[in-house]
């Protein structure tokens, strides 16, 4: 074998392989499960997985729909890349909202002002046994928090919907295997590996679209528990806190009473690559409020059956 | 195969409980500042709450609760790290024996092993376990950190007494690439910083060790292999087979065999994630076209010669993960490239001594053991040895009533064996 003398065109780089091993377990996913789903909340990471999806089993349609767990306390550019997003690929798309879950008096209402976060774990859990799920494909990645660090690609749920660190399945070499029984469920990671930082590269070299709060823009913001919050319908300016107009983007995209913005220049992808590049705060200590709250506040939801 | 995997080195860390392993990935990544500050001030907060000190640096790894209070590695964490010349996925693994599925699963996918030993210790009987399951996963080289040497006055007696046991372990296991450095994770000598104290020694540092290991991937397969995973209907009628590619390189034009139909053919066209190529190297997801109509799907292989083999009765290696143990007749469900069968245990010729490293006859496989097994499937399967290709030579098995993975298994048996 000789690749050294492999023209230019054929040299595969790392996104190269992240890209192929995303589409290889979408694939295995989709063959080894009766009923998948795409769990999409319009953030940048599966923005990137819808892509990979439609690559992997292109020029056919998606083989499974695209769901969005709506807290009904989103940023509008989100729903509206939402909506703009799954059309372009053709997929059916499934909205489960927490606001029924509240009609429905299984969980309790927060209020206007009360973070919906932790909610969507009954809303989710209830859409996967309604419409019969048997897996989940998700956006979560290894580098964002310690306890995602140490979840399987394919990650078994037990018929309450929740994940057991003390009891993972052995995942040896690229062997996923999916089988769950009835009532079971796996979630599925594809991109897994990946980093903040490969997720932009990818998202600048697929010239992909995106929410244009991810972009540096002017906006009314104030300053709560060293976050930027914006002022909108899900945060009320409280007595003690002043409006500040700044240049900000968002680094990450969850519910508009939980996600900080931080401030930035960067208007344009290869700009947002060289900010990510050098950042000393990592995305989810810089911008979600959900994390602070405990040592261990993302092990906890997702024992739950979080996303 | 060097140009597509050589900026990135895939590491497992391998030893015994308390030898330091967790500690010594926190070394290196709070070192080689990969934390982000927000990291590491959790990291100071917890390590305040369970009065372990200003920075437990096993915490940086150890994020699961139960982890942080027993002060033990449970499962694998995977870490991401890059220095100027090598992008790093570090697996850190467990140590403790009942957690053995979960070190082959971190060490199943790495190149090279970075092992830990204390030096006070040396090699106890869980170290050589880990050692001779990354062999027989395939690992070839290791870089070997004798720790605690501040525990023992730095002394070099105590550090080659440990690097002339692993020696000749690690010959007897068929190591290509050795590298042994005393160190202490805890203090950080040697490890991205030469240590003033031990003067004695000349070699690298572990980050400098891991910068500049050959490792790579594995070059020896030779025959390209591309299982079939999916099949996508083209415009037109047409169809083309999908699944990741590994082995040699495929090209447009080339003579290829499906398997195990036995039937001849030609790749008339590749597509790749970023569109139609004339030729695919190995890791690339692709889809392809074959000049002859045929009915291949899902668990068929598409291969180059040297042709894998195909059968129904097969000798292999099993580490066997199950509760109850596995006894000759039993039946379970295997998964190998993208082919799911039914399969027999038709004979359990041996039992690996881990001290030894000596086959001891037996007929049933305890938790954790590793044994020499033949097999039998209801389908017919398309194998290589696993020394010659990770892929085709490498199978799970599944319990059919739970879906537990209970084994791993490799086609063949180790040199060593």
């Amino acid at each position: 074998m000789t690749t050294e003398t492999l023209p230019t065109a054929h040299t595969t780089d790392h996104l190269d392989l992240l890209e192929s091993h995303a589409i290889y377990i979408l694939r295995e996913v989709v063959a080894e499960c009766e009923r998948p789903v795409l769990l999409f909340s319009g953030g940048k990471d599966s923005a990137v997985l819808l892509h990979l999806a439609a690559k992997a089993f292109a020029p056919q349609q998606l083989p499974f729909p695209v769901m969005h767990i709506d807290t009904g306390q989103n940023f509008p550019e989100v729903l509206e890349y939402r909506d703009r997003a799954v059309q372009a690929t053709g997929a059916r798309l499934v909205v489960a909202k927490v606001q029924d879950s509240i009609d429905q008096g299984k969980v309790i209402d927060p209020g206007p002002m009360g973070s919906r976060n932790r909610l969507q774990t009954v809303t989710l859990l209830d859409a996967i046994t309604e419409h019969g799920f048997d897996a989940a494909f998700g956006g979560a990645r290894r580098d964002e928090d310690k306890a995602r660090a140490k979840e399987r690609i394919l990650s078994f749920r037990d018929a309450f919907g929740q994940w057991d660190p003390r009891q993972q399945r052995p995942e040896l070499w690229q062997l996923y295997q999916g089988k769950v029984n009835p009532g079971e469920h796996l979630r599925a990671f594809p991109l897994s590996d990946w980093t903040e930082l490969d997720i932009w590269q990818y998202i600048e070299r697929e010239q992909m679209d995106l929410p244009t709060i991810y972009f540096a823009h002017e906006r009314d913001v104030i300053l709560r528990d060293n976050m930027w919050l914006a002022v909108g319908p899900f945060v009320e300016v409280r007595p003690g806190e002043t409006i500040k107009r700044m240049l900000v983007r968002f680094r990450t995209v969850g519910d508009a009473n939980c996600t900080g913005a931080v401030i930035s220049e960067a208007k344009t992808l290869n700009q947002i690559i060289d900010e990510v590049s050098v950042a000393n705060v990592s995305e989810r200590g810089a911008t979600r409020a959900d994390d602070r709250f405990s040592e261990t506040a993302m092990e906890d939801r997702k024992r739950e059956g979080y996303f | 195969m060097k140009l597509a995997h050589k900026d990135l080195l895939r590491l497992a860390t391998v030893g015994s409980v308390d030898d330091g392993k967790s500690t010594l990935i926190g070394r290196l990544l709070v070192d080689t500042r990969q934390l982000f500050d927000d990291q590491l001030d959790a990291v100071v907060a917890a390590s305040e709450k369970r009065g372990v000190g200003d920075l437990d640096l096993s915490f940086v790894t150890d994020g699961l609760r139960a982890e942080r209070e027993q002060g033990i590695t449970i499962d694998v964490a995977y870490r991401y790290a890059a220095t100027p010349s090598r992008k790093f996925i570090i697996a850190d693994c467990p140590g403790h024996i009942q957690y053995t599925r979960n070190m082959a699963t971190g060490a199943s996918t790495a190149d090279l092993a970075l092992v830990v030993l204390n030096v006070a210790h040396g090699l106890k009987e869980q170290s050589r376990r880990h050692l001779c399951i990354a062999a027989l996963l395939g690992v070839r080289s290791i870089v070997v950190a004798v720790n605690k040497m501040d525990e023992v006055n730095w002394s070099e007696s105590a550090y080659q007494g440990v690097v002339d046991e692993l020696d000749t372990l690690a010959n007897e296991l068929g190591f290509e690439s050795v590298i042994s450095i005393p160190v202490s994770a805890l203090l950080g000598d040697n490890v991205v910083d030469p240590s003033p104290n031990t003067p004695w020694f000349d070699g690298p540092t572990v980050l400098h060790a891991l910068e500049n290991s050959q490792a790579g991937s594995w070059s020896g397969a030779e025959g390209a292999r591309l299982p079939i995973q999916w099949v996508l209907r083209q415009p037109g009628g047409g169809r083309t087979y999908a699944g990741m590619l590994n082995g040699a390189n495929l090209q447009v034009g080339d003579v290829v065999t499906l398997l195990p139909a036995n039937i001849a053919t030609t790749i008339t066209a590749i597509n790749s994630g970023s569109g139609p190529r004339e030729l695919a190297t190995t890791g690339l997801s692709i889809d392809v076209a074959l000049d002859a109509e045929t009915d291949a799907g899902r668990g068929d292989l598409i291969a180059t010669a040297p042709l894998p083999t195909v059968t129904k009765e097969f000798a292999a290696t099993i580490c066997w993960f199950g509760e109850a143990p596995l006894r000759v007749g039993q039946r379970l469900r295997l998964k190998h490239t993208s082919k799911v069968t039914p399969v027999r245990i038709s004979a359990l010729t041996g039992v690996v001594d881990i001290a030894t490293l000596a086959i001891d006859a037996n007929t049933m496989l305890q938790t954790n053991e590793i044994g020499l097994a033949t097999l039998q499937s209801a389908d017919a399967l398309v194998v290589d040895d696993y020394r010659d290709n990770r892929v085709s030579g490498s199978f799970v098995l599944i319990d059919e009533v739970t879906n537990a993975t209970v084994a791993a298994g490799m086609v063949g048996r180790a040199a060593f064996l």
